[in-house]
């Protein structure tokens, strides 16, 4: 299963991209792992200025901003 | 799916975008050409108010002051969104690298306008910067820039006082930042920074992205959305409380508690406008009518920057990487910087 972390501490587009997530996963049926990390000192073991940040197994893909869907799937059905 | 193949493709000309563009700019015209005259005409003929009556004026100033600064908030936020795509925190870290302070404090102010910046990534940001080796007071300078030296206040200061006005409110929140900063650095506040800042492991350099024309064009498009869809009912509750204001106080009112000869007024609305979090949207307008009836520029300034500048919430995100010793010196230095600019000013104009 591929394992998505969400990297913010409550900020209202760190909310708004997970909500964007979770919503292609129902709409593709994609199985995914999500998690939120909320930690700074969590959040910040990847190279990230801006949140909300998105890894995608393991790997940074996006920081400091909610990306349109097309691009999101794109990462997200790379298992 | 190779992520460089799908937004690396051939640099098409998109012309579709360049037409809407020109289609939008000749529409945003004629509409900013035609509010005047149209916001006379209700005022005065549609609902029948004689001109020169307090309730016709305050309604001309109404119907013209909202659509002319929702148009400037909509056509200059999506030029200074499309500027900011040029830059990064990522980008503006890798130039903040390395400079001294001094040097370091003013391009960081600087800097702090142009990048795009959210009071909730303060945080990381705030760690990102210092564990890569810039030095604190540099950060701090690009940390108080950034909220103070907004895009919507710059935009409202412009539609409301004009250039001059906006001008000086940018001039003043960059000298504001870097001497803040400056003095930060030099207090040696090092150890009053928390200690996990100083135990993570330096990261690496983050993404820089490679975006095309088309993409900065949609993200300022999103971003004039997002603004404009936050702050325009402050704008025009703000400017139905400065047109009453406008209509019915008498000129001069308030010349003897905000005018320059009252010495406390500087002070009085910095400490107003620390917990004052409210959008610039919504304070401008109501300003701006104060300043009509006497109230005087560098307090205005004053009370303005306190109010984006010294925001609450911003100082409680920092309280988790900020001993609260530095938050007093960081509440205490902004304070004081603005309160001696709006004396300048008082005493300038």
């Amino acid at each position: 299963m591929l394992n998505v972390k969400i990297l913010g501490s409550g900020c209202a587009n760190c909310i708004r991209l997970e909500r964007n997530v979770r919503a292609l996963a129902a709409k593709h049926n994609l199985e995914l792992e999500i998690e939120k990390v909320t930690e700074y000192a969590e959040i910040m073991k990847w190279p990230i200025l801006s949140t909300p940040g998105l890894v995608v197994d393991g790997r940074l893909v996006s920081a400091g901003k909610i990306p349109n869907d097309k691009q999101l799937l794109e990462w997200l059905s790379q298992a | 799916m190779d992520q460089t193949l799908s937004t690396q493709q051939k640099p098409e000309i998109p012309w579709r975008m360049i037409g809407l563009l020109t289609l939008g700019t000749v529409a945003w015209l004629v509409a900013y050409n035609i509010i005047q005259p149209l916001a006379n005409w209700i005022a005065y003929s549609l609902l029948a108010q004689p001109q020169g009556s307090h309730l016709g004026d305050s309604l001309a100033f109404f119907f013209y002051d909202v659509p002319k600064i929702i148009l400037l908030l909509g056509g200059m936020i999506f030029l200074i969104s499309l500027l900011r795509t040029f830059f990064s925190a990522e980008q503006t870290r890798a130039w903040l690298g390395g400079k001294r302070e001094g040097v370091g404090n003013v391009l960081a102010a600087m800097l702090g306008i142009v990048t795009p910046f959210c009071s909730c990534s303060a945080v990381p940001l705030f760690i990102g910067f210092v564990e890569s080796g810039i030095p604190l007071g540099v950060t701090f300078s690009f940390l108080i820039a950034a909220p103070t030296i907004n895009e919507v206040a710059v935009v409202m200061l412009f539609g409301l006082f004009g250039w001059k006005v906006a001008g000086l409110y940018i001039a003043s929140g960059l000298i504001i930042a870097i001497i803040a900063g400056v003095v930060i650095g030099r207090l040696k506040m090092e150890r009053y920074v928390e200690d996990f800042v100083w135990q993570m492991q330096k990261q690496g350099e983050g993404i820089i992205e490679k975006l095309t024309l088309r993409e900065r064009i949609e993200r300022s498009w999103d971003s004039v959305k997002e603004i404009v869809g936050k702050v325009w009912l402050y704008v025009v509750v703000g400017i139905a409380v400065g047109a009453g204001i406008h209509g019915y106080v008498p000129d001069a009112a308030l010349a003897g508690i905000m005018g320059k000869q009252a010495w406390w007024s500087v002070p009085a609305a910095v400490l107003v406008g620390i917990p004052l979090y409210s959008n610039a949207a919504g304070v401008i307008p109501i300003v701006s009518a104060l300043m009509e009836k006497g109230a005087s520029l560098g307090t205005v300034l004053a009370f303005m920057m306190s109010v984006v500048g010294l925001s609450l919430p911003e100082t409680i995100i920092l309280r988790r990487v900020l001993k609260p010793q530095l938050i007093a010196v960081f509440i205490g230095v902004i304070g004081m910087a603005i309160i001696i600019t709006g004396y300048l000013f008082n005493w300038i104009m």
